[in-house]
């Protein structure tokens, strides 16, 4: 029993270490971005037990379904139907105004622009650091999954992957504090930046001089600059604009128009020459006629 | 050892269980609970480097800035290891008020890393997990005694 009085000699020199060493770690991840690799071993490591904690939702979810009334799921199929057909309506003019488009673009000799492929993926029940606006993906390497990968659902922009891991993927929302994305408004083609500021509700426009033509409602778009959004998905939609004399930009704020707080399922995107081997194709079906 | 292994990865899923809404932002310390109880009972076993390593997991499966929860977790599990032939006698109330102070040193050396990194959190929000924490100690202490008792771990 003496044994739990004992204590190892050297657990001051241990503890310095230790201190010296995740001071390095702190300042190589945070400057530098260099602890890539070791985080995905990490993650390695972490994935059995994200994928237990995922386990309850994911039983309530399938049982939830499983017991749903027939009129419900009658209900729900009928809704579907419908709001496919829609789609579809809309879809074909689309496909019209791309080919308008198109041949538009090659008139003026402008490059053509890429089309973009996507596979859906889903948000994994875990909870990161509430002080940071992260969520987890169900896509890893073996997807092509890249860094700097850009995500969207289907009413906008997401945000972007920050970490890739063999299972699974960190994705950063357009709301978190370190996070920018180009943008410009889709009415007159303004351009901004679009900051997170930590709340999922709200975005800051920075840059935009305080005689712009911009007002509450206008629709804010990717501008595709900075090469890593495509172009022309929406963003967000502006919600104040407030100009302020005596400083050279306005204070301007949107709110995100994707569902940042509750979303389930989401798109990563691929441009063409990066894309994976067998993806489903974002391009519109042949017109039927 | 591996039953304590155990606990530290049962404790590592209690901190990335989804919770809703607001309630994420007061979830109680479950690592460092359990890192200080460990320490405090066995301090051959459980010392600075398991709760560096501990600390490391965590900040990986939050996705926080690694080194985080390390730093800060190592220190407090140096700060027990000097303390817990004090700690481990006193009655259970009095071993959760001195935790607010070691929590909260905890939480407000991570607040500072946080602010250095140029994301500082609101300070009265952060500092809420230290008193689900001390509410949850109870709990944490008998259970684990509980497991240290049973599968007789020195």
């Amino acid at each position: 029993m003496n044994l739990s009085f004992r204590q190892g000699p050297y657990t001051l020199v241990k503890l310095l270490l230790l201190v010296l060493l995740s001071l390095g770690l702190l300042v190589a991840d945070h400057r530098f971005r260099a602890m890539e690799p070791v985080r995905a071993a990490l993650g390695t490591i972490v994935a059995p037990i994200q994928y237990v904690v995922t386990l309850p939702g994911q039983l309530f979810g399938l049982t939830s379904e499983t017991f749903k009334s027939h009129t419900t799921l009658l209900e729900e199929n009928q809704a579907l139907r419908e709001k496919q057909l829609r789609q579809e309506a809309r879809l074909q003019r689309l496909w019209t105004l791309e080919q308008e488009n198109a041949r538009l673009r090659s008139l003026l000799d402008a490059s053509r622009q890429v089309e973009e492929q996507v596979r859906v993926a889903e948000i994994v029940g875990v909870d990161l650091d509430p002080f940071r606006q992260k969520v987890v993906i169900n896509r890893g390497e073996p997807d092509a999954t890249f860094v700097g990968q850009p995500v969207i659902d289907a009413r906008g922009v997401i945000g972007q992957v920050v970490h890739v891991g063999p299972f699974a993927s960190e994705v950063m929302l357009i709301s978190d504090p370190s996070h920018s994305v180009p943008v410009r408004v889709a009415r007159n083609g303004l351009r901004s930046v679009a900051f997170g500021n930590g709340k999922t509700d709200q975005l800051d426009l920075r840059f935009i001089p305080n005689s712009a033509d911009i007002r509450a409602g206008d629709i804010i778009v990717t501008s595709g600059l900075g090469g890593r959004f495509p172009p022309d998905y929406p963003v967000a939609v502006v919600t104040r604009f407030e100009p302020r004399p005596g400083r050279p930009f306005a204070a301007v704020s949107a709110s995100p128009l994707a569902e940042l707080n509750h979303v389930q399922e989401v798109l990563l995107v691929w441009r063409d020459r990066e894309s994976p081997a067998a993806p489903e194709t974002a391009a519109p079906a042949e017109p039927p006629g | 050892m591996i039953a304590i292994l155990l606990t530290l990865l049962a404790a590592l899923a209690l901190e990335i269980v989804p919770l809703p809404g607001a309630v994420e932002f007061a979830r109680p310390e479950w690592m460092a609970l359990v890192l200080i109880y460990w320490a405090m009972a066995l301090p051959h076993r459980v010392g600075v480097v398991i709760a560096w390593l501990a600390g490391l997991l965590t900040d990986a499966a939050t996705g926080s800035l690694l080194g985080l929860h390390a730093l800060s977790l190592m220190l407090v599990v140096g700060i027990i290891l000097l303390l817990h032939r004090r700690l481990r006698v006193l009655p259970l109330a009095q071993q959760a008020m001195l935790l607010v102070i070691f929590l909260s040193l905890d939480r407000l050396l991570s607040f500072w890393i946080r602010g250095a990194a140029g994301q500082p959190p609101e300070l009265g929000v952060y500092l809420l997990p230290v008193a689900t924490s001390i509410v949850v100690w109870p709990l944490i202490f008998l259970g684990l005694r509980h497991v240290r008792r049973r599968f007789d771990i020195r």
